[in-house]
């Protein structure tokens, strides 16, 4: 008789299918050296890293993102989810740059001054990065300057700003002041996110949108950058 | 500290500790605590921080007419205003208990994170903080102790100041004045 327990699962005996959906349950589960053993044996199918990036990992996150929002999931399972899913990104991101996988915008992104409160700021980078958009993150307890100097260097269409304190996110409204300042505001699109932040906050300091996850993050800049290159579009055919 | 400057005793209702981890729930419930026991009594003040509601507390707290203790959290009052602004300016990755956060830390912090159930999130949650400093309200070697205990298990260094009830006494013995004195 056998020791193995009778359901045990192994990953490479499973047909691509199964396989995808045993991914999305152990990223649900938030199981790393799972989601990383399948990354590999998808690859070694001669899967694209980007099909194994969307089919797989981002369309698992998008169901810890629902059951998140609807309060089936809570933030511990969801930074486990994250956790595996880093896991794969991990295998990944130097495929994905070697077969020039679509790229669908750049972001800069970070925590303002003051506020060391990464969570949420790497869960938007992480799922951002997973819908095809190169990010520059700048981490945490961002000046003003900081912002300013990344935006000159890499020119992004977004800048992101998280903060988690009631005493940090005003600092976001220092940061877009500076970009008015500079005459440079409306180059970007900008989107601020963390607990304490509504949409009357970010309407009331200037921003584009308040983001309150990293799924709506990401939707939010798909849109705003199809709307601004639809008017870029409008414009260059009135001209 | 009322019992010590001899003053009256006034009705005290809470919410849950845990909606910190909530903020949005935080100022509807106090909103329904005022309107449910206003009417019974001369004055209410409000003795919460702003406590992640994003100024959400005090828009509606204006809207009823209450006073709320200023600050953003219970660690400026009981630490006092300049100290912890100092403080937050120098050393952004403080992590701050107050004498009730260390009696609970197990409940509120550990499994209220889920470290109780995932251990390995730790350092994704503390990894950004370098110190752990328990605001302490009472001199107590049980709770000294139980605040090292903690910053052991968060990987963080411990500091205490004990500061008593700092600008929470100062509130509270002005709201205890009857109206008109």
């Amino acid at each position: 008789m056998s020791d193995e327990p009778e359901d045990e699962i192994v990953l490479s005996e499973l047909d691509d299918g199964e396989l995808v959906q045993q991914m999305h349950d152990d990223l649900y589960d938030g199981l790393r050296d799972e989601i990383e053993e399948a990354v590999h044996i998808l690859l070694e199918r001669g899967w694209t890293p980007y099909r194994v990036l969307t089919e797989a990992l981002v369309e698992g996150m998008r169901i810890v993102g629902i059951d998140f929002r609807d309060g089936i999931l809570f933030v511990p399972e969801v930074l486990m989810a994250a956790n595996a899913m880093k896991g794969g990104m991990a295998i990944l991101r130097p495929l994905l740059a070697e077969t020039g996988a679509p790229q669908v915008g750049k972001m800069v992104i970070g925590t303002v001054k003051g506020d060391i409160h990464d969570i949420g700021k790497n869960l938007v980078s992480m799922m951002m990065e997973g819908a095809g958009f190169d990010v520059i993150d700048l981490g945490i307890n961002n000046p003003v300057e900081s912002y300013i100097d990344a935006l000159a260097e890499h020119q992004p269409d977004i800048l992101g700003m998280s903060a988690l304190l009631t005493t940090t996110m005003p600092y976001m409204k220092v940061v877009i002041d500076a970009l008015k300042e500079k005459g440079i505001r409306d180059n970007y699109i900008v989107l601020v996110g963390g607990a304490p932040l509504n949409e009357a906050f970010a309407e009331s300091i200037g921003a584009d949108a308040y983001c309150r996850d990293a799924a709506v993050a990401v939707e939010t800049a798909k849109e705003l950058i199809a709307e601004r290159r639809r008017s870029n579009s409008a414009a260059m055919n009135v001209a | 500290m009322l019992r010590t400057a001899g003053l009256p005793r006034p009705t005290i209702a809470c919410l849950p500790a845990h909606w910190h981890n909530t903020p949005e729930r935080i100022a509807p419930a106090v909103r329904e605590k005022i309107r449910g026991i206003g009417r019974n009594y001369e004055r209410i003040f409000v003795l919460y921080g702003d406590c992640g509601t994003g100024g959400e507390l005090d828009r509606m707290l204006e809207r009823e007419g209450v006073e709320r203790i200023p600050g953003p959290h219970c660690y400026q009052f009981f630490m006092g205003t300049d100290e912890f602004t100092e403080t937050a300016e120098r050393e952004p990755g403080c992590f701050y208990l107050t004498d009730y956060l260390v009696r609970h830390f197990d409940r509120l912090i550990v499994a209220g994170l889920g470290l109780d159930r995932y251990p390995e999130l730790r350092d994704m949650y503390f990894g950004n903080y370098t110190r752990l400093i328990y605001i302490a309200q009472t001199d107590d070697p049980a709770l000294r102790r139980k605040a090292q205990r903690a910053a052991d298990r968060l990987g963080l260094a411990c500091e205490v100041r004990y500061r008593a009830y700092g600008e929470l006494a100062a509130f509270v013995n002005r709201a205890m004045v009857p109206a008109g004195d």
